[in-house]
Protein backbone atom coordinates (compact mmCIF):
# COMPACT_ATOMS: atom_id res chain seq x y z
CA UNK A 1 0.00 0.00 0.00
CA UNK A 2 3.21 2.36 1.05
CA UNK A 3 4.29 1.74 -2.88
CA UNK A 4 0.83 2.46 -3.99
CA UNK A 5 0.22 5.87 -2.22
CA UNK A 6 3.66 6.80 -3.07
CA UNK A 7 3.12 5.79 -6.80
CA UNK A 8 -0.18 7.92 -6.65
CA UNK A 9 1.42 10.85 -5.19
CA UNK A 10 4.34 11.20 -7.68
CA UNK A 11 1.50 10.89 -10.65
CA UNK A 12 -0.09 14.14 -9.19
CA UNK A 13 0.46 17.44 -11.00
CA UNK A 14 -0.45 19.16 -8.21
CA UNK A 15 2.40 17.53 -6.29
CA UNK A 16 4.90 18.69 -9.14
CA UNK A 17 3.31 22.27 -9.00
CA UNK A 18 3.64 22.18 -5.25
CA UNK A 19 7.49 21.60 -5.31
CA UNK A 20 8.05 23.65 -8.62
CA UNK A 21 7.00 26.55 -6.47
CA UNK A 22 8.71 25.81 -3.52
CA UNK A 23 11.69 26.02 -5.52
CA UNK A 24 10.89 29.13 -7.67
CA UNK A 25 10.15 31.46 -4.89
CA UNK A 26 13.40 31.59 -3.18
CA UNK A 27 15.34 31.54 -6.86
CA UNK A 28 13.33 34.46 -7.62
CA UNK A 29 14.96 36.13 -4.50
CA UNK A 30 18.02 35.19 -5.68
CA UNK A 31 17.70 36.64 -8.85
CA UNK A 32 16.50 39.92 -7.76
CA UNK A 33 19.63 39.79 -4.92
CA UNK A 34 22.20 39.70 -7.56
CA UNK A 35 20.77 41.90 -10.35
CA UNK A 36 20.23 44.84 -7.46
CA UNK A 37 23.24 43.76 -5.21
CA UNK A 38 21.12 45.07 -2.65
CA UNK A 39 20.93 42.47 0.57
CA UNK A 40 18.86 43.59 3.40
CA UNK A 41 21.03 44.65 6.45
CA UNK A 42 22.26 42.51 8.67
CA UNK A 43 19.51 41.17 11.39
CA UNK A 44 16.54 42.05 9.14
CA UNK A 45 14.89 40.32 5.89
CA UNK A 46 15.01 36.74 6.50
CA UNK A 47 17.34 34.50 7.98
CA UNK A 48 21.16 34.66 6.69
CA UNK A 49 19.77 36.85 3.67
CA UNK A 50 22.14 39.29 4.40
CA UNK A 51 24.87 37.15 4.14
CA UNK A 52 24.22 35.03 0.86
CA UNK A 53 25.79 37.96 -1.47
CA UNK A 54 28.97 37.29 -0.15
CA UNK A 55 28.86 33.55 0.00
CA UNK A 56 26.04 31.28 -2.14
CA UNK A 57 26.52 28.37 -0.10
CA UNK A 58 24.65 30.19 2.80
CA UNK A 59 21.79 30.46 0.36
CA UNK A 60 19.98 27.02 0.94
CA UNK A 61 19.35 28.20 4.61
CA UNK A 62 18.44 31.38 3.56
CA UNK A 63 15.59 29.66 1.15
CA UNK A 64 14.35 27.51 3.48
CA UNK A 65 14.44 30.38 5.96
CA UNK A 66 11.85 32.00 3.06
CA UNK A 67 9.77 29.38 2.28
CA UNK A 68 9.17 28.15 5.96
CA UNK A 69 6.80 30.27 7.39
CA UNK A 70 4.29 30.59 5.07
CA UNK A 71 4.73 28.66 1.57
CA UNK A 72 5.74 25.55 3.05
CA UNK A 73 3.12 25.10 5.71
CA UNK A 74 0.61 26.00 2.60
CA UNK A 75 2.11 22.71 0.46
CA UNK A 76 1.51 20.17 3.53
CA UNK A 77 -1.58 21.66 4.44
CA UNK A 78 -3.00 20.67 0.60
CA UNK A 79 -1.11 17.61 0.56
CA UNK A 80 -2.11 15.97 3.95
CA UNK A 81 -5.38 17.72 4.15
CA UNK A 82 -6.24 15.63 0.73
CA UNK A 83 -4.86 12.02 1.93
CA UNK A 84 -8.72 10.67 3.26
CA UNK A 85 -10.57 13.43 2.35
CA UNK A 86 -9.30 13.55 -1.15
CA UNK A 87 -10.07 9.90 -1.68
CA UNK A 88 -13.26 10.20 -0.30
CA UNK A 89 -14.09 12.88 -2.62
CA UNK A 90 -13.09 11.15 -5.14
CA UNK A 91 -15.27 7.90 -4.35
CA UNK A 92 -11.94 6.30 -4.25
CA UNK A 93 -12.08 5.79 -0.48
CA UNK A 94 -14.64 3.33 -0.25
CA UNK A 95 -13.20 0.57 -3.25
CA UNK A 96 -9.68 1.02 -1.57
CA UNK A 97 -11.20 -0.60 1.79
CA UNK A 98 -13.15 -3.24 -0.03
CA UNK A 99 -9.96 -3.99 -1.68
CA UNK A 100 -9.54 -4.65 0.83
CA UNK A 101 -6.78 -2.25 2.16
CA UNK A 102 -6.66 -2.07 6.39
CA UNK A 103 -8.39 1.42 7.81
CA UNK A 104 -4.47 1.39 9.97
CA UNK A 105 -2.46 0.53 6.96
CA UNK A 106 -4.19 3.15 4.67
CA UNK A 107 -3.64 5.84 7.38
CA UNK A 108 -0.02 4.49 7.79
CA UNK A 109 0.64 4.59 4.08
CA UNK A 110 -0.46 8.34 3.94
CA UNK A 111 1.13 9.65 6.73
CA UNK A 112 4.39 8.14 4.93
CA UNK A 113 3.55 9.28 1.64
CA UNK A 114 3.11 13.19 3.74
CA UNK A 115 6.76 12.10 4.66
CA UNK A 116 7.73 11.74 1.64
CA UNK A 117 6.21 14.95 -0.01
CA UNK A 118 7.70 17.24 2.98
CA UNK A 119 11.31 15.31 2.51
CA UNK A 120 11.60 15.97 -0.74
CA UNK A 121 9.97 19.23 -0.69
CA UNK A 122 12.84 20.10 1.87
CA UNK A 123 15.91 18.62 -0.31
CA UNK A 124 14.40 19.69 -3.64
CA UNK A 125 14.77 23.33 -1.89
CA UNK A 126 17.74 22.92 -0.19
CA UNK A 127 19.12 21.10 -3.51
CA UNK A 128 17.93 24.29 -6.27
CA UNK A 129 18.99 26.92 -3.88
CA UNK A 130 22.41 25.40 -3.69
CA UNK A 131 22.75 25.77 -7.74
CA UNK A 132 20.78 29.38 -7.44
CA UNK A 133 23.53 30.47 -4.93
CA UNK A 134 26.52 29.48 -6.12
CA UNK A 135 25.77 30.22 -9.77
CA UNK A 136 24.42 33.81 -8.54
CA UNK A 137 27.03 34.53 -5.79
CA UNK A 138 30.03 32.40 -6.55
CA UNK A 139 31.74 30.75 -3.37
CA UNK A 140 32.13 34.20 -1.15
CA UNK A 141 35.62 35.01 -0.08
CA UNK A 142 37.75 32.33 0.94
CA UNK A 143 36.75 32.95 4.81
CA UNK A 144 39.29 30.74 6.61
CA UNK A 145 40.85 28.51 3.31
CA UNK A 146 39.41 25.82 1.65
CA UNK A 147 36.44 27.09 1.03
CA UNK A 148 35.09 27.70 4.48
CA UNK A 149 32.44 30.29 5.65
CA UNK A 150 31.53 32.00 8.30
CA UNK A 151 29.19 30.38 10.83
CA UNK A 152 26.77 32.94 12.37
CA UNK A 153 29.23 32.51 15.75
CA UNK A 154 32.01 33.67 13.43
CA UNK A 155 33.57 30.92 13.48
CA UNK A 156 34.25 29.50 10.50
CA UNK A 157 33.09 26.44 9.27
CA UNK A 158 34.14 23.73 6.69
CA UNK A 159 32.11 22.67 3.54
CA UNK A 160 32.01 18.99 5.45
CA UNK A 161 30.62 20.68 8.06
CA UNK A 162 28.15 23.03 6.46
CA UNK A 163 27.15 20.28 4.42
CA UNK A 164 26.24 18.02 7.82
CA UNK A 165 24.50 20.85 9.29
CA UNK A 166 22.83 21.46 6.21
CA UNK A 167 21.36 18.26 5.88
CA UNK A 168 20.82 18.31 9.82
CA UNK A 169 18.36 21.43 9.00
CA UNK A 170 16.59 19.27 6.23
CA UNK A 171 15.82 16.57 8.75
CA UNK A 172 14.56 19.04 11.48
CA UNK A 173 12.44 21.18 9.35
CA UNK A 174 11.11 18.33 7.58
CA UNK A 175 9.95 16.72 10.98
CA UNK A 176 8.60 20.37 11.50
CA UNK A 177 6.73 20.22 8.59
CA UNK A 178 5.66 16.52 9.03
CA UNK A 179 3.71 17.36 12.38
CA UNK A 180 1.76 19.80 10.55
CA UNK A 181 1.33 16.64 8.21
CA UNK A 182 -0.10 14.71 10.41
CA UNK A 183 -2.29 17.28 11.53
CA UNK A 184 -3.36 17.81 8.32
CA UNK A 185 -4.28 13.79 8.31
CA UNK A 186 -6.70 13.71 11.46
CA UNK A 187 -8.35 16.67 9.88
CA UNK A 188 -8.73 14.98 6.80
CA UNK A 189 -10.60 12.10 8.41
CA UNK A 190 -13.14 14.66 10.03
CA UNK A 191 -14.50 15.92 6.74
CA UNK A 192 -14.74 14.61 3.05
CA UNK A 193 -13.67 18.06 1.69
CA UNK A 194 -10.12 18.46 1.16
CA UNK A 195 -10.56 21.82 0.76
CA UNK A 196 -11.71 22.22 4.44
CA UNK A 197 -9.44 19.69 5.95
CA UNK A 198 -6.69 22.09 4.33
CA UNK A 199 -8.05 25.43 5.74
CA UNK A 200 -8.80 23.50 8.65
CA UNK A 201 -5.02 22.88 8.99
CA UNK A 202 -3.82 26.64 7.83
CA UNK A 203 -6.30 28.36 10.17
CA UNK A 204 -3.99 25.88 13.14
CA UNK A 205 -1.04 27.49 12.12
CA UNK A 206 -2.15 30.74 12.09
CA UNK A 207 -3.43 30.25 15.96
CA UNK A 208 0.05 28.99 16.67
CA UNK A 209 1.25 32.12 14.80
CA UNK A 210 -0.92 34.50 16.33
CA UNK A 211 -0.34 33.20 20.04
CA UNK A 212 3.46 33.29 19.45
CA UNK A 213 4.59 36.59 20.52
CA UNK A 214 1.69 37.09 23.05
CA UNK A 215 2.70 37.54 26.72
CA UNK A 216 -0.65 36.18 27.72
CA UNK A 217 -0.03 32.86 25.87
CA UNK A 218 3.65 32.33 27.24
CA UNK A 219 2.38 29.09 29.46
CA UNK A 220 1.53 27.37 26.30
CA UNK A 221 4.19 28.63 24.16
CA UNK A 222 6.55 25.59 24.69
CA UNK A 223 3.72 23.51 22.82
CA UNK A 224 2.75 25.79 20.19
CA UNK A 225 4.35 24.29 17.10
CA UNK A 226 5.65 27.11 15.14
CA UNK A 227 8.05 28.24 18.12
CA UNK A 228 10.32 25.75 17.17
CA UNK A 229 10.04 26.21 13.85
CA UNK A 230 13.41 28.47 13.66
CA UNK A 231 15.37 26.58 16.33
CA UNK A 232 17.70 25.00 13.79
CA UNK A 233 18.73 28.27 12.89
CA UNK A 234 21.71 27.16 15.82
CA UNK A 235 22.85 24.26 13.90
CA UNK A 236 24.48 27.34 12.20
CA UNK A 237 26.46 28.33 15.28
CA UNK A 238 29.99 26.93 16.38
CA UNK A 239 29.63 24.95 18.62
CA UNK A 240 26.22 23.90 17.78
CA UNK A 241 23.62 24.92 20.43
CA UNK A 242 21.74 21.86 20.94
CA UNK A 243 18.93 22.80 23.25
CA UNK A 244 16.49 24.33 21.05
CA UNK A 245 16.61 21.84 18.30
CA UNK A 246 16.30 18.97 21.05
CA UNK A 247 12.57 20.59 22.37
CA UNK A 248 11.55 21.41 18.81
CA UNK A 249 11.98 17.33 18.11
CA UNK A 250 10.44 16.55 21.10
CA UNK A 251 7.53 18.61 20.80
CA UNK A 252 7.30 17.63 16.72
CA UNK A 253 7.38 14.42 17.48
CA UNK A 254 4.59 14.69 19.82
CA UNK A 255 2.35 16.51 17.40
CA UNK A 256 3.12 13.58 14.75
CA UNK A 257 2.14 11.10 17.72
CA UNK A 258 -1.03 12.60 19.04
CA UNK A 259 -2.32 13.78 15.56
CA UNK A 260 -1.68 10.19 14.07
CA UNK A 261 -3.32 8.70 17.12
CA UNK A 262 -6.24 11.01 16.80
CA UNK A 263 -6.36 10.57 13.28
CA UNK A 264 -6.71 6.61 13.90
CA UNK A 265 -9.06 6.87 16.61
CA UNK A 266 -11.74 8.93 14.28
CA UNK A 267 -10.91 6.40 11.78
CA UNK A 268 -10.93 3.22 12.41
CA UNK A 269 -15.12 3.00 13.53
CA UNK A 270 -16.33 5.72 11.13
CA UNK A 271 -18.98 5.09 8.66
CA UNK A 272 -17.63 5.77 5.45
CA UNK A 273 -20.68 7.21 3.34
CA UNK A 274 -18.88 8.60 0.36
CA UNK B 1 -8.89 -35.15 -0.90
CA UNK B 2 -10.38 -37.24 1.69
CA UNK B 3 -14.68 -35.03 2.09
CA UNK B 4 -16.16 -36.56 5.45
CA UNK B 5 -19.78 -36.95 4.11
CA UNK B 6 -21.61 -34.13 5.42
CA UNK B 7 -23.72 -35.49 7.97
CA UNK B 8 -20.87 -36.50 9.89
CA UNK B 9 -19.57 -32.83 10.49
CA UNK B 10 -20.43 -31.63 13.74
CA UNK B 11 -22.93 -28.31 12.87
CA UNK B 12 -20.96 -25.15 13.84
CA UNK B 13 -18.00 -26.34 12.61
CA UNK B 14 -17.65 -24.96 8.63
CA UNK B 15 -14.60 -26.32 7.42
CA UNK B 16 -12.92 -23.27 4.86
CA UNK B 17 -12.92 -25.37 1.67
CA UNK B 18 -17.34 -26.05 2.08
CA UNK B 19 -19.12 -22.82 1.30
CA UNK B 20 -21.72 -21.98 3.22
CA UNK B 21 -25.70 -22.41 2.25
CA UNK B 22 -25.73 -18.42 2.53
CA UNK B 23 -23.18 -16.27 1.08
CA UNK B 24 -24.90 -13.59 2.54
CA UNK B 25 -26.60 -13.77 5.91
CA UNK B 26 -27.95 -10.61 8.43
CA UNK B 27 -29.84 -10.78 11.12
CA UNK B 28 -31.44 -7.53 13.07
CA UNK B 29 -29.68 -5.58 11.43
CA UNK B 30 -30.11 -1.83 12.27
CA UNK B 31 -28.30 1.37 11.32
CA UNK B 32 -29.13 4.84 12.79
CA UNK B 33 -27.89 8.17 11.30
CA UNK B 34 -28.99 10.25 14.00
CA UNK B 35 -32.83 10.64 14.07
CA UNK B 36 -32.85 8.66 10.60
CA UNK B 37 -32.98 4.99 10.52
CA UNK B 38 -31.64 4.56 7.59
CA UNK B 39 -31.39 0.30 7.63
CA UNK B 40 -34.14 -1.20 10.52
CA UNK B 41 -34.44 -4.68 11.70
CA UNK B 42 -33.44 -6.70 8.02
CA UNK B 43 -33.07 -10.21 8.01
CA UNK B 44 -31.10 -11.15 4.81
CA UNK B 45 -30.09 -14.31 3.54
CA UNK B 46 -28.91 -14.82 -0.27
CA UNK B 47 -27.98 -18.44 -0.56
CA UNK B 48 -25.21 -19.14 -2.78
CA UNK B 49 -24.98 -19.39 -6.04
CA UNK B 50 -28.56 -17.33 -7.24
CA UNK B 51 -28.41 -13.90 -8.89
CA UNK B 52 -30.20 -11.61 -6.17
CA UNK B 53 -31.61 -8.54 -6.94
CA UNK B 54 -32.58 -6.04 -4.21
CA UNK B 55 -34.82 -3.56 -5.19
CA UNK B 56 -36.36 -0.71 -3.63
CA UNK B 57 -37.36 3.18 -4.04
CA UNK B 58 -34.62 6.02 -3.35
CA UNK B 59 -33.66 6.31 0.38
CA UNK B 60 -34.93 2.90 1.30
CA UNK B 61 -31.77 2.06 2.99
CA UNK B 62 -30.54 -0.55 -0.24
CA UNK B 63 -26.96 1.61 -0.30
CA UNK B 64 -26.82 1.92 3.58
CA UNK B 65 -27.34 -2.16 3.44
CA UNK B 66 -24.65 -2.67 0.86
CA UNK B 67 -22.56 -0.77 3.13
CA UNK B 68 -22.72 -2.68 5.97
CA UNK B 69 -22.25 -5.86 3.92
CA UNK B 70 -19.19 -4.56 3.17
CA UNK B 71 -17.99 -3.06 6.40
CA UNK B 72 -17.74 0.42 5.07
CA UNK B 73 -20.61 1.29 7.18
CA UNK B 74 -20.95 0.19 11.46
CA UNK B 75 -24.05 -1.25 12.27
CA UNK B 76 -25.88 0.46 15.00
CA UNK B 77 -27.42 -3.28 15.93
CA UNK B 78 -28.04 -6.70 14.35
CA UNK B 79 -24.80 -8.78 13.02
CA UNK B 80 -23.31 -9.16 9.24
CA UNK B 81 -21.91 -12.37 7.83
CA UNK B 82 -20.50 -12.89 4.45
CA UNK B 83 -19.34 -16.23 2.83
CA UNK B 84 -19.77 -17.44 6.39
CA UNK B 85 -17.78 -14.96 8.24
CA UNK B 86 -18.61 -12.33 10.88
CA UNK B 87 -18.62 -8.78 9.08
CA UNK B 88 -16.43 -6.21 9.90
CA UNK B 89 -14.37 -8.29 11.88
CA UNK B 90 -13.24 -10.54 9.49
CA UNK B 91 -13.00 -8.18 6.51
CA UNK B 92 -9.50 -8.95 5.84
CA UNK B 93 -9.99 -12.86 4.58
CA UNK B 94 -13.47 -11.71 3.03
CA UNK B 95 -13.38 -9.28 1.60
CA UNK B 96 -10.43 -10.38 -1.27
CA UNK B 97 -13.25 -13.02 -2.56
CA UNK B 98 -15.56 -10.22 -2.87
CA UNK B 99 -16.19 -8.03 -5.89
CA UNK B 100 -18.19 -4.93 -5.57
CA UNK B 101 -19.29 -1.57 -6.99
CA UNK B 102 -21.25 1.05 -4.33
CA UNK B 103 -23.46 3.24 -5.70
CA UNK B 104 -21.09 5.21 -8.59
CA UNK B 105 -18.16 3.57 -10.48
CA UNK B 106 -14.63 5.56 -8.82
CA UNK B 107 -11.00 6.04 -10.15
CA UNK B 108 -8.37 8.77 -9.56
CA UNK B 109 -9.37 11.07 -12.91
CA UNK B 110 -5.75 11.66 -13.17
CA UNK B 111 -4.80 8.27 -14.22
CA UNK B 112 -5.77 6.25 -16.85
CA UNK B 113 -7.96 3.05 -16.54
CA UNK B 114 -5.34 0.17 -16.73
CA UNK B 115 -3.51 2.26 -14.22
CA UNK B 116 -6.06 2.82 -11.99
CA UNK B 117 -6.67 -1.06 -12.03
CA UNK B 118 -3.24 -1.81 -11.66
CA UNK B 119 -2.67 0.41 -8.47
CA UNK B 120 -6.09 -0.55 -6.83
CA UNK B 121 -5.00 -4.43 -7.23
CA UNK B 122 -1.71 -3.60 -6.18
CA UNK B 123 -3.32 -1.65 -3.01
CA UNK B 124 -5.01 -4.24 -1.04
CA UNK B 125 -4.07 -7.75 -0.29
CA UNK B 126 -4.50 -11.09 -1.83
CA UNK B 127 -3.74 -9.69 -5.75
CA UNK B 128 -0.75 -11.47 -6.99
CA UNK B 129 1.87 -9.18 -8.76
CA UNK B 130 3.45 -11.67 -11.01
CA UNK B 131 -0.36 -12.27 -12.97
CA UNK B 132 -1.81 -8.69 -12.46
CA UNK B 133 -1.34 -7.61 -15.57
CA UNK B 134 -2.86 -10.22 -17.50
CA UNK B 135 -5.62 -9.80 -14.97
CA UNK B 136 -5.97 -6.51 -15.90
CA UNK B 137 -6.05 -6.96 -19.28
CA UNK B 138 -8.61 -10.13 -19.00
CA UNK B 139 -11.13 -7.90 -16.82
CA UNK B 140 -10.56 -4.65 -19.61
CA UNK B 141 -11.62 -7.21 -22.27
CA UNK B 142 -14.74 -8.79 -20.31
CA UNK B 143 -16.87 -5.90 -19.61
CA UNK B 144 -15.79 -4.19 -23.42
CA UNK B 145 -12.84 -2.06 -22.37
CA UNK B 146 -9.91 -4.30 -24.28
CA UNK B 147 -8.66 -0.98 -26.44
CA UNK B 148 -8.87 1.47 -23.78
CA UNK B 149 -6.07 3.84 -24.39
CA UNK B 150 -3.84 5.99 -22.20
CA UNK B 151 -6.43 8.61 -22.05
CA UNK B 152 -7.08 9.58 -18.04
CA UNK B 153 -10.44 8.18 -16.41
CA UNK B 154 -11.16 12.08 -16.06
CA UNK B 155 -11.89 12.14 -19.71
CA UNK B 156 -13.85 8.55 -19.96
CA UNK B 157 -17.79 8.67 -20.68
CA UNK B 158 -20.59 7.71 -18.07
CA UNK B 159 -20.37 4.29 -19.74
CA UNK B 160 -16.80 3.66 -19.53
CA UNK B 161 -16.26 4.55 -16.25
CA UNK B 162 -19.05 2.22 -15.09
CA UNK B 163 -17.76 -0.76 -16.95
CA UNK B 164 -14.24 0.15 -15.22
CA UNK B 165 -15.79 0.15 -12.07
CA UNK B 166 -17.40 -3.66 -13.15
CA UNK B 167 -13.90 -4.65 -14.15
CA UNK B 168 -12.41 -3.65 -10.72
CA UNK B 169 -15.50 -5.42 -8.65
CA UNK B 170 -14.18 -8.93 -11.04
CA UNK B 171 -10.26 -8.12 -10.70
CA UNK B 172 -9.80 -10.87 -8.07
CA UNK B 173 -12.03 -13.69 -9.28
CA UNK B 174 -14.44 -13.14 -6.71
CA UNK B 175 -16.79 -15.42 -5.31
CA UNK B 176 -19.49 -13.07 -4.59
CA UNK B 177 -20.84 -9.81 -6.99
CA UNK B 178 -22.56 -6.97 -4.89
CA UNK B 179 -23.06 -4.33 -7.83
CA UNK B 180 -25.34 -1.30 -6.96
CA UNK B 181 -27.01 0.00 -10.36
CA UNK B 182 -24.35 -2.00 -12.58
CA UNK B 183 -26.05 -0.70 -15.60
CA UNK B 184 -26.26 3.24 -14.40
CA UNK B 185 -24.71 4.99 -17.88
CA UNK B 186 -24.71 2.08 -20.14
CA UNK B 187 -26.38 2.16 -23.82
CA UNK B 188 -29.44 -0.45 -24.12
CA UNK B 189 -26.11 -2.93 -25.93
CA UNK B 190 -24.29 -2.04 -22.69
CA UNK B 191 -27.34 -3.34 -20.58
CA UNK B 192 -27.28 -6.36 -23.05
CA UNK B 193 -23.74 -6.97 -22.94
CA UNK B 194 -23.80 -6.59 -18.91
CA UNK B 195 -26.62 -8.72 -18.85
CA UNK B 196 -24.61 -11.56 -20.51
CA UNK B 197 -21.46 -11.09 -18.57
CA UNK B 198 -23.64 -11.60 -15.05
CA UNK B 199 -25.15 -14.43 -16.84
CA UNK B 200 -21.99 -15.86 -17.72
CA UNK B 201 -20.72 -15.45 -14.65
CA UNK B 202 -23.56 -16.79 -12.58
CA UNK B 203 -23.24 -19.84 -14.60
CA UNK B 204 -19.55 -20.53 -13.30
CA UNK B 205 -21.06 -20.53 -9.60
CA UNK B 206 -20.65 -16.71 -8.50
CA UNK B 207 -23.39 -15.54 -6.63
CA UNK B 208 -24.75 -12.14 -7.76
CA UNK B 209 -26.56 -9.73 -5.98
CA UNK B 210 -27.61 -6.42 -7.66
CA UNK B 211 -29.59 -3.29 -7.21
CA UNK B 212 -31.42 -1.24 -9.42
CA UNK B 213 -33.92 1.01 -10.60
CA UNK B 214 -34.62 -0.82 -13.56
CA UNK B 215 -36.97 -3.61 -12.73
CA UNK B 216 -36.95 -4.91 -16.47
CA UNK B 217 -33.28 -5.73 -15.65
CA UNK B 218 -33.82 -7.39 -12.60
CA UNK B 219 -37.03 -9.45 -14.09
CA UNK B 220 -34.61 -10.56 -16.87
CA UNK B 221 -31.07 -11.56 -14.98
CA UNK B 222 -32.41 -11.73 -11.35
CA UNK B 223 -33.74 -15.36 -9.89
CA UNK B 224 -34.73 -13.95 -6.26
CA UNK B 225 -35.57 -10.48 -5.16
CA UNK B 226 -35.68 -8.73 -1.91
CA UNK B 227 -37.90 -5.52 -2.14
CA UNK B 228 -36.84 -2.85 0.47
CA UNK B 229 -38.80 -0.30 2.33
CA UNK B 230 -38.52 2.37 4.50
CA UNK B 231 -35.46 1.05 5.36
CA UNK B 232 -37.14 -2.53 6.06
CA UNK B 233 -37.28 -5.90 3.89
CA UNK B 234 -40.36 -6.08 3.16
CA UNK B 235 -40.03 -9.21 0.83
CA UNK B 236 -37.51 -11.73 0.24
CA UNK B 237 -38.84 -14.23 -2.48
CA UNK B 238 -38.10 -16.56 -6.14
CA UNK B 239 -38.97 -14.23 -8.77
CA UNK B 240 -40.82 -17.21 -10.42
CA UNK B 241 -43.46 -17.40 -7.15
CA UNK B 242 -44.29 -13.70 -7.58
CA UNK B 243 -44.48 -13.83 -11.29
CA UNK B 244 -46.78 -17.17 -10.89
CA UNK B 245 -50.09 -16.77 -13.07
CA UNK B 246 -52.89 -14.92 -10.98
CA UNK B 247 -55.82 -17.28 -12.14
CA UNK B 248 -56.56 -14.79 -14.75
CA UNK B 249 -56.46 -14.69 -18.65
CA UNK B 250 -56.15 -11.66 -20.69
CA UNK B 251 -58.21 -12.54 -24.03
CA UNK B 252 -58.58 -10.65 -27.53
CA UNK B 253 -61.04 -11.32 -29.77
CA UNK B 254 -62.87 -9.50 -32.31
CA UNK B 255 -66.07 -11.24 -31.29
CA UNK B 256 -65.62 -10.29 -27.82
CA UNK B 257 -69.83 -9.73 -27.19
CA UNK B 258 -69.95 -13.41 -28.17
CA UNK B 259 -67.12 -14.56 -25.81
CA UNK B 260 -68.64 -12.43 -23.15
CA UNK B 261 -72.39 -14.40 -22.92
CA UNK B 262 -70.81 -17.51 -23.16
CA UNK B 263 -67.86 -16.66 -20.09
CA UNK B 264 -70.81 -15.28 -18.26
CA UNK B 265 -69.79 -14.33 -15.03
CA UNK B 266 -66.24 -15.21 -15.69
CA UNK B 267 -64.97 -11.90 -17.26
CA UNK B 268 -63.67 -9.34 -14.95
CA UNK B 269 -63.13 -6.68 -16.94
CA UNK B 270 -63.72 -5.49 -20.58
CA UNK B 271 -62.30 -2.93 -22.71
CA UNK B 272 -63.54 -3.08 -26.27
CA UNK B 273 -62.11 -6.19 -27.42
CA UNK B 274 -60.11 -7.02 -25.02
CA UNK B 275 -61.02 -9.01 -22.01
CA UNK B 276 -59.82 -10.63 -18.55
CA UNK B 277 -60.93 -13.73 -17.89
CA UNK B 278 -60.84 -15.74 -14.53
CA UNK B 279 -59.66 -18.79 -15.31
CA UNK B 280 -57.28 -21.60 -14.37
CA UNK B 281 -56.67 -23.11 -17.00
CA UNK B 282 -55.42 -20.86 -20.62
CA UNK B 283 -55.75 -23.94 -22.82
CA UNK B 284 -59.14 -25.35 -22.11
CA UNK B 285 -60.18 -21.69 -22.06
CA UNK B 286 -58.72 -21.52 -25.64
CA UNK B 287 -60.43 -25.26 -26.51
CA UNK B 288 -63.95 -23.83 -25.52
CA UNK B 289 -63.95 -20.33 -27.54
CA UNK B 290 -62.78 -22.01 -30.39
CA UNK B 291 -65.63 -24.49 -29.82
CA UNK B 292 -68.01 -22.21 -29.59
CA UNK B 293 -66.44 -20.52 -32.84
CA UNK B 294 -65.53 -17.69 -31.47
CA UNK B 295 -62.19 -16.21 -33.00
CA UNK B 296 -59.27 -15.62 -30.49
CA UNK B 297 -56.38 -13.29 -31.75
CA UNK B 298 -54.50 -13.23 -28.48
CA UNK B 299 -54.52 -15.18 -25.22
CA UNK B 300 -52.28 -15.01 -22.50
CA UNK B 301 -52.23 -16.34 -18.55
CA UNK B 302 -52.23 -12.97 -16.41
CA UNK B 303 -48.65 -12.45 -14.56
CA UNK B 304 -48.13 -10.04 -12.02
CA UNK B 305 -45.14 -7.62 -13.65
CA UNK B 306 -42.39 -6.88 -10.95
CA UNK B 307 -43.01 -3.31 -11.26
CA UNK B 308 -46.50 -4.02 -9.72
CA UNK B 309 -45.31 -6.33 -7.24
CA UNK B 310 -42.72 -3.39 -5.76
CA UNK B 311 -45.28 -0.82 -6.51
CA UNK B 312 -47.94 -2.34 -4.39
CA UNK B 313 -45.23 -2.63 -1.45
CA UNK B 314 -42.90 0.23 -1.47
CA UNK B 315 -44.06 3.53 -0.29
CA UNK B 316 -43.47 6.82 -2.87
CA UNK B 317 -39.61 7.04 -1.72
CA UNK B 318 -37.47 9.56 -0.28
CA UNK B 319 -36.43 11.60 -2.80
CA UNK B 320 -40.34 12.65 -3.79
CA UNK B 321 -41.17 15.17 -0.52
CA UNK B 322 -45.04 15.48 -0.53
CA UNK B 323 -47.00 18.53 1.23
CA UNK B 324 -47.20 18.04 5.06
CA UNK B 325 -49.98 17.48 6.58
Amino acid sequence: MIGVELRLMLRRRRVWLCWGLLCAIPALVAVLLAVTNLAPAPGQGGAFLSAVTSDGQLFPAAALALVLPVFLPITVALVSGDAIAGEASTGTLRYLLVRPVGRLRLLAAKLVSVAAFVLLAVVFVTITSYVVGVLLFGFGADAGGAGGITSLSGVVLTPLQLAGRTAATVGYLALCMLAIGAIGLFFSTLTDSPLAAALGVLAFVVVSAILLPLDAASAIRFYLPTTHWLAWIDLFREPILWRAVREGVLVQVGYVLVAFGAAWANFATKDVTS
Amino acid sequence: MNVPPANVRPANVRPANVRPANVIETSSLTKRFGKVTAVNGVDLAVPAGVRFGLLGPNGSGKTTLVRMLLGLVHPTSGSVELLGRAMPRHAADVLPRVGALVENPAAWPHMSGRANLRLLDAAGRGGRGRDRKARVEDVLSRVGLAGVDRRPVKAYSLGMRQRLGIAAALLRGPELLLLDEPTNGLDPRGIGEMRELLLALSATGVTVVLSSHLLTEVEALCTRVGVMDEGRLVLTEDLDVLRAPTGHVRLRTPDAGSAVGLLDGQVVHRDGDALLVRAGDPGALNAQLVAAGIRVTELAAERRSLEQVVLELTGPGADRIGVRK
